[in-house]
């Protein structure tokens, strides 16, 4: 399958979904006005991908912004994520949020919460 | 007396006031005050984190006015509601605290129920707020706007503050609604 690679823009992330290595990544803002558009195309990929997920899937998220319409959207990612952990308990994700940012170390936990996906707390220096 | 959102926004511009603007709300405009946001506030040399955090408030505020800037699609267009009908101010009162000031146009049957969940909201202690978030966000409902009704509780879960509010009549249809958020 093909993999997805997306520039980002003043409100939407850097996008790299990798199907032949199983690295996903999303860096960047994430504040568009319509969260849903940006972010189906990458539920329906998840959906694809999970047929056949490579034997490790990393996925690293390094947000810098983003909007609570994209909070849902984001939440819809990682619940695919989490179906193909749940089959073959290979899924990590690495949650990156900037020294001091204690909101989106928050935000990092609440998703923690929700799902049942080993993730990785990760403090970047600013 | 009826209500006059110039008066009510000369009012609330003082010292304090860092960016004001009236008129209406579109993407390029959202866009416009975000950067008008990061010039004035990196000018100050303000410390990033608290700049992120009113960024983030910012976002939300002027989303939420963009998404619910219902009144332009009334069928029956309410003539008296002047044409530039959003307000956005952002003050700095002192040290590390700003204060943001929102206001917009809303039909008159949706204050009721807006009134009761902001009032609900500020009622909770912050680990209800916390619970109450995780809760909203994991449920499957999308509102049409996106956000499944979390943009009020994210304010102030983010702000660790109660948000203040102001209805002022301003017809029989149409209210007037103030938010003002401390961060």
């Amino acid at each position: 399958m093909e993999s997805i690679k997306i520039e980002k823009t003043r409100k939407t992330p850097d996008v790299i979904f990798n199907a032949e290595t199983g690295v996903i990544q999303i860096e960047g803002k994430s504040i568009p006005e319509n969260s849903i558009e940006f972010y189906k195309p990458l539920v329906d990929w998840l959906d694809e991908y999970g047929k056949n997920p490579k034997e490790k899937t990393e996925v690293n998220i390094k947000l810098e912004y983003f909007n609570t319409s994209s909070s849902k959207c984001i939440l819809d990612v990682f619940k695919k994520l989490e179906t193909i952990h749940k089959e073959n308990e290979n899924v990590i994700i690495n949650w990156h949020y900037e020294e001091d940012d204690e909101d989106m170390l928050e935000a990092g936990e609440d998703y923690q919460s929700i799902l049942k996906i080993p993730f990785n707390m990760i403090e970047m220096e600013e | 007396m009826a209500f006059e959102l110039e008066k009510w926004y000369n009012k609330n511009k003082n010292e304090n006031t860092l960016l004001s603007y009236m008129g209406k709300i579109s993407e390029k405009e959202v866009n416009q005050i975000l950067d008008n946001i990061d010039d004035v506030l990196s000018k100050k040399e303000e410390k990033r984190k608290v700049i992120k955090k009113i960024y983030n408030v910012a976002i939300e505020t002027l989303q939420n006015l963009y998404h619910h800037a219902d009144i332009s699609t009334d069928k029956h267009i309410n003539t008296e509601i002047p044409k530039n009908n959003i307000a956005f101010l952002l003050e700095h009162l002192k040290d590390e605290k700003y204060l943001i000031i929102t206001g917009n146009f809303i039909r008159k049957t949706n204050t009721r129920l807006l009134k009761e969940r902001i009032d609900q909201l500020n009622f909770l202690s912050k680990e209800e707020v916390k619970s109450l978030y995780r809760l909203i966000l994991n449920n499957e409902e999308f509102s049409n706007k996106g956000g499944g009704g979390l943009g009020i509780i994210d304010l102030i879960k983010r702000t660790g503050n109660n948000i203040g509010y102001d209805f002022y009549y301003f017809n029989k249809d149409y209210i007037f609604f103030s938010l003002r958020i401390a961060i």
